[in-house]
């Protein structure tokens, strides 16, 4: 049989087709109707910025200019403070029930507009269109849609207790899941009768500033929802305004501290979703094949940009072996390159200043003493590439078992016992998730209830929705998104 | 009280904090006088310090497993057993209010809402999971179920006005859910807590799950702030010591949360409630899967 691929270090059962056929490039062609110019979205219109400054956003799949952001200053911040504020009154007086018609509008044209914002969205951020496409896009739809429904039902949310909006809320989101941030933080807020500022983070404006337009054409009232786009100087100005009400913050544990800081000696009410180093723990009685998928989901889903990832293995002893070797197997199918084809598992690394930090982190790993492995693989020439990397021989102090990378980079380590499995895994200052697979059922409770994070996933890994409220213990964060217990954080109990 | 005998002199007790089901001194040996409303001596007391604050943590630790397993009903029969200590023994914190200065009626109207609150949150320990707790329609074929766990050690700065009926309303709440709690009692009028701590020693409540130490705030409040094992901060506290114990929470991601009834406000209904239980749990979500 002819020129398996020299990368190959022989053959190996189960790889055969990895090695035989080339795909054949399947780009997503949908129009992403972007731009070239976005301006700051303030009282229901698209404004130049008082601060007379743009900055440009990059595709990071191959360092082109996609368009120039404005730059908000703290003028243009006040202004949209003033706007909201002075949307307010009307917006919380308004019935439930329209207030819901509106989030029901938007929710349908983001669903209209689907394949437009996924191809933008992986555009500005790198992502799998796959993921854009399938995750990202219908999940902001679906938070839109289930918290309409909330907004005329606000007397159920807070038993004995009379549930009112606090007013204009300050939102600053990450550039990970930009759109579906945007979402998590908006719908909520709005269904409660909130008015709302918002950042989105400086490398993923545009999707936002997009949705700007769903905005207008839902004909949603002038000032209820504003962006104002820029870096951490004018997240620093959103979250420390004097007239917010209360601040929400999707993003790294570090710049949650600062502004925790930033707002000691005010009251400020606040919502912190944070960073994490979660364990997903394979017991030897798991259904391997299948923990295996959720295992590369679990770290890679996204380029491992993801808060909640499962970035440390903890395996059982006994199915060690196998379940690394699986691993390795399948990483070497996974491919990695144009996040606009359709194939592609793992797209471009965000910007440059995040390949590096994986870069350092993994560097790390190696002068530790850990063991690196990388499947062959060609990055592309040009934009911010990184390969599935999966570390063994990792200890608990090694720092790739420790920080965050936010990358597709696995720490593997072994347990013995279930109480190891626990302390293990509980042994980070994060808490935000879990994984557990196993085939019994009372462990899986078992682990839940001593597992510290906000989530447990059991043989499952990354799944999300409206209905089901996430967030952090610890130094992941404090407040949930989602369901009832989400929305009440965007309420005033009276 | 029947007349002293004469020429009898009255024995004088000397007030210990009580940590992990203990009386003990401050480990530093230092003591601050206290003197009753006609400014007579009264007793010399601990003087605790950050050193004292970190055992009665450990302490508060080492008890928070047992007290978390403990089941709803059982934590529930323990509140109510401590408010009928209290109710059985009122009259003599009523005694030590009124000698720091409270007025007679204020200080039995206290003890009685004081008892009648540790009732209410005793009420709450199997019921409040019902109300923060929900089972979530997810889209996918997993049971998805939102749980309550408590924080863990949970740091409570009493008020000096009124000192035992704000530290009871803010201790019930959050030791209900299974947290424990070091305390910080009045610094103004620190002894009725100190004879709170022996009723507690005499109740059902295990060792540990409550402990409260005596001191200067401006000592301790730093302490309070910067624990990286209390995993929150309760606290009456005015607002230098508000933004203090936010720039120190923030180290370590610890939730803040503030007492703001003020005087007459801690008497009433609105004083107590599910809100200061759900200010000191976690939620936990579990995707279970469904079939196999």
């Amino acid at each position: 049989m002819p020129s398996a691929r020299k990368t190959s270090s022989g053959p190996r059962s189960g790889l055969i087709f990895g090695d035989l056929w080339e795909f054949d490039p399947a780009p997503e062609t949908a129009d992403p109707k972007l731009k070239a110019r976005y301006d700051l979205f303030i009282g229901g219109r698209f404004v130049r910025p008082r601060s007379g400054r743009t900055f440009d956003s990059i595709n990071p799949a191959n360092e082109a200019k996609l368009a120039e952001i404005a730059l908000a200053g703290p003028a243009d911040v006040d202004a949209a403070y003033r706007s909201a504020a002075d949307a307010f009154k009307a917006w919380a007086a308004l019935p439930g029930r329209e207030r819901g018609k509106y989030l029901y509008r938007i929710a349908r044209l983001l669903q209209d507009r689907a394949r437009e914002f996924a191809v933008a969205e992986t555009l500005d951020g790198g992502k799998p269109i796959r993921e854009s496409r399938d995750f990202d896009v219908p999940m902001a739809a679906a938070h839109f849609f289930y918290h309409a429904g909330w907004a005329d039902k606000l007397e159920y949310v807070a038993p004995g207790r009379i549930a009112r909006p606090l007013g204009v809320v300050g939102q600053v989101i990450p550039w990970n899941f930009p759109l579906l941030m945007l979402a998590w933080k908006l719908a909520p807020a709005l269904a409660m009768g909130n008015c709302v500022v918002l950042k989105p983070a400086e490398t993923t404006s545009i999707t936002a500033l997009k949705f700007a337009e769903i905005l207008q054409d839902a004909e949603l009232p002038a000032g209820v929802v504003n962006f104002v786009t820029g870096a951490g100087e004018t997240g620093a100005a959103v979250m420390g305004h004097p007239s917010a009400a209360k601040v929400a913050f999707t993003g790294s544990t570090e710049v949650g501290k600062a502004i925790m800081r930033q707002l000691a000696g005010t009251d400020r009410k606040m919502t912190m979703e944070l960073g994490g180093k979660a364990a997903n723990i394979v017991f030897d009685d798991a259904p391997i094949d299948q923990a295996v998928e959720g295992i590369v989901n679990g770290i890679f889903f996204n380029q491992g940009h993801v808060c909640c990832a499962g970035s440390r293995l903890l395996v059982h002893e006994p199915v060690a072996g196998q379940v690394i070797s699986k691993l390795r197997n399948r990483i070497r199918v996974l491919r990695v390159g144009d996040p606009l084809d359709k194939n592609t598992d793992l797209g471009a690394i965000n910007s440059r200043e995040q390949l590096g930090r994986i870069r350092r982190l993994v560097a790390s790993g190696v002068r530790e003493g850990a063991l690196m492995y990388q499947p062959p693989c060609r990055l592309p020439e040009r934009g911010y590439y990184f390969p599935p990397t999966l570390f063994t021989r990792v200890t608990q102090s090694h720092r790739i078992a420790r920080e965050e990378i936010f990358g597709p980079v696995l720490s593997i380590l072994t347990f013995r016992t279930v109480d190891e499995a626990i302390e293990k895994a509980n042994n980070t200052p994060y808490g935000l998730s879990a994984g557990v697979w196993t085939d019994k059922g009372s462990r899986i409770l078992r682990m839940s209830t001593e597992l510290k994070a906000g989530v447990v996933w059991a043989n499952t890994f990354n799944k999300f929705d409206p209905s089901s409220p996430f967030g952090g213990y610890r130094e992941s964060g404090f407040g949930r998104e989602g369901g009832r217990q989400g929305l009440l954080d965007y309420a005033h109990l009276a | 009280m029947s007349p002293p005998s004469p020429g009898r002199i009255p024995v004088t007790k000397t007030p210990k904090v009580y940590v992990g089901g203990a009386f003990v001194r401050s480990e530093s040996a230092r003591t601050f006088k206290v003197s009753d409303a006609t400014g007579a001596f009264f007793a010399n007391i601990p003087q605790c310090t950050r050193k004292d604050l970190r055992n009665a943590v450990e302490a508060a630790a080492k008890a928070g497993p047992g007290w978390a397993r403990r089941s709803p009903y059982n934590r529930a029969q323990i509140l109510y057993r401590l408010a009928e200590m209290l109710e059985a023994r009122s009259g003599e914190l009523v005694t030590s209010l009124v000698r720091f200065g409270a007025r007679e009626a204020d200080a039995a109207r206290g003890m009685a809402v004081g008892v009648d609150r540790l009732i209410h949150y005793a009420g709450w320990a199997d019921k409040y999971e019902q109300l923060l707790g929900s089972v979530n329609p997810v889209a996918s074929a997993h049971f998805n179920f939102t749980v309550t766990e408590p924080m863990g050690v949970v740091g409570v700065i009493a008020p000096d006005s009124p000192p035992l009926l704000g530290l009871l309303s803010m201790l019930a709440p959050v030791i209900a859910s299974g947290n424990t709690v070091v305390a910080l009692a009045s610094e103004k009028v620190p002894y009725p807590a100190i004879l709170l701590g022996e009723m507690l020693a005499t109740s059902d409540l295990p060792g540990g799950v409550v402990n409260i130490l005596t001191g200067f705030r401006r000592e301790l409040v730093p302490t309070f702030a910067t624990h990286a094992h209390l995993r929150a901060v309760y606290a009456a506290a005015g607002a230098d010591e508000r933004k203090a114990l936010r720039l120190g929470a923030a180290a370590s991601v610890k939730r803040v949360r503030f007492a703001d009834w003020s005087g007459k406000e801690w008497f009433s209904d609105s004083a107590q409630g599910l809100g200061p239980i759900r200010d000191f749990v976690e939620l936990k979500t579990t995707w279970h899967p469904i079939g196999s």
